[in-house]
């Protein structure tokens, strides 16, 4: 009975430890390849557009047609995310209205812990022109090492659909300008 | 014994490893909140249940004000939501949250009240990081979580579950929401009774 016991516990732990160990997990760095993360296809046809998608149901970020993305983690619920709102539909309109980015340059948001209503209203109370994506179970979230938002991922892709991270911060951006100038030396692009 | 000993060990051990967990915090805390870890879901019993007139109260408020419940009877439909505790991790974002969505509760005529157990320096630096509210906050500190326990709603280490109430023009209570202290509950689901108080 005694061995029965301690071989419960120890199962219980090994459960514990197995379970924590992609929990605590960092957030992936500069250079690192992006866990895999799937996303449902906007349904709207200029969100698709806009991503280089086809009408198939999901895609991973890298499948988007471009050469840098732009991932923003954010949350409706977190006060950074709605103050940096409106400061990123500025950078959305810099790449858009630069014929030399906006082929090249996508933006995308993830509202972790965030459900489809709460990402729309997010989206609504901020016009914001870009895809976003919800989170609702936190999965994405505790692949990316459970950050804090907003969080900002950069990803470089190739023309072989071979990928990487360019950039990778926890806070606001500060000057889109060098930001921009930053991402195009990292991806080689300048 | 020593196996009930043992036991509560890995337990407690259990309960420190999920206190490294996130929960989507926001940057604006930094490294401000308290992870109290995974908390027992619920650790109250109701007092009231829908179609009971609200009891009614009155708690001093962060702008300085005493709000009382009954101010709102025949005018205005009424949220109180109890969140647990300021600088903890999933309080800390739902009141941002519904800072956001004014709109829904302007269109359902109503008001939003928030309230913890904690005194008022204390919410007012923590309401600080959330941005100017539109809504009021209000203490009920002294006499300790008594506006919780008479709504059934304080847990026995003394800080309130994660609740909401919804209460009619007329007073009367239309929806209760005691969820998982862990979780924030989903804005949909407000919303949608909101939207059903107001249409009666």
């Amino acid at each position: 009975m005694n061995k029965i016991i301690r071989c419960l516990l120890v199962l219980f732990f090994l459960v514990m430890f197995t379970g924590t160990a992609s929990a605590g997990t960092k957030p992936p760095s500069e250079g690192d390849l992006l866990p895999e993360i799937v996303l449902t296809v906007p349904q709207i046809l200029d969100q698709q557009k806009y991503l280089g998608l086809s009408s198939e149901t999901t895609f991973t970020i890298p499948q988007i047609k471009a050469s840098v993305v732009i991932v923003e983690i954010f949350s409706m619920y977190c006060p950074y995310c709605q103050a940096e709102a409106p400061v990123l539909n500025e950078l959305y309109d810099k790449i858009q209205n630069n014929s030399s980015l906006k082929d090249r340059f996508k933006l995308i948001g993830i509202g972790v812990g965030n459900t489809t209503f709460e990402v729309e209203h997010f989206r609504n109370t901020y016009k914001i022109p870009f895809p976003l994506f919800p989170d609702d179970d936190f999965s994405i979230h505790k692949k990316i090492g459970e950050v804090r938002t907003p969080y900002f991922f950069a990803v470089g892709i190739n023309k072989d659909g071979t990928h990487r991270i360019l950039y990778s911060h926890a806070g606001r951006l500060e000057n889109h300008d060098q930001f921009i100038n930053m991402l195009l030396q990292r991806a080689g692009l300048k | 014994m020593k196996r009930l000993f043992n036991i509560q060990i890995l337990f407690s051990a259990f309960l420190l490893i999920f206190c490294g967990a996130a929960f989507g915090l926001s940057e604006a805390y930094k490294g401000n909140i308290y992870n109290p870890g995974i908390l027992k879901p619920t650790d109250s019993i109701l007092k009231v249940k829908v179609g009971d007139p609200a009891p009614d109260f009155t708690l001093p408020s962060i702008a300085g004000e005493k709000i009382s419940l009954g101010q709102f009877t025949g005018k205005k439909n009424v949220v109180i939501s109890f969140v647990p505790a300021a600088w903890t991790p999933v309080c800390s974002d739902q009141w941002p949250g519904y800072n956001i969505a004014k709109g829904f509760f302007d269109k359902n005529d109503a008001v939003l009240l928030g309230i913890t157990v904690d005194n008022i320096p204390t919410l007012h630096a923590w309401t600080q990081q959330m941005g100017k509210l539109w809504f009021s906050v209000l203490s009920d500190f002294w006499p300790h979580g008594a506006v919780a326990a008479r709504y059934g709603v304080l847990r026995s280490d003394g800080v309130s579950e994660r609740a909401l109430f919804v209460i009619d023009k007329k007073g009367i209570i239309q929806f209760i929401h005691v969820g998982d202290i862990n979780v924030r509950p989903k804005l949909e689901e407000l919303v949608v009774e909101l939207e059903k108080v107001h249409k009666k």
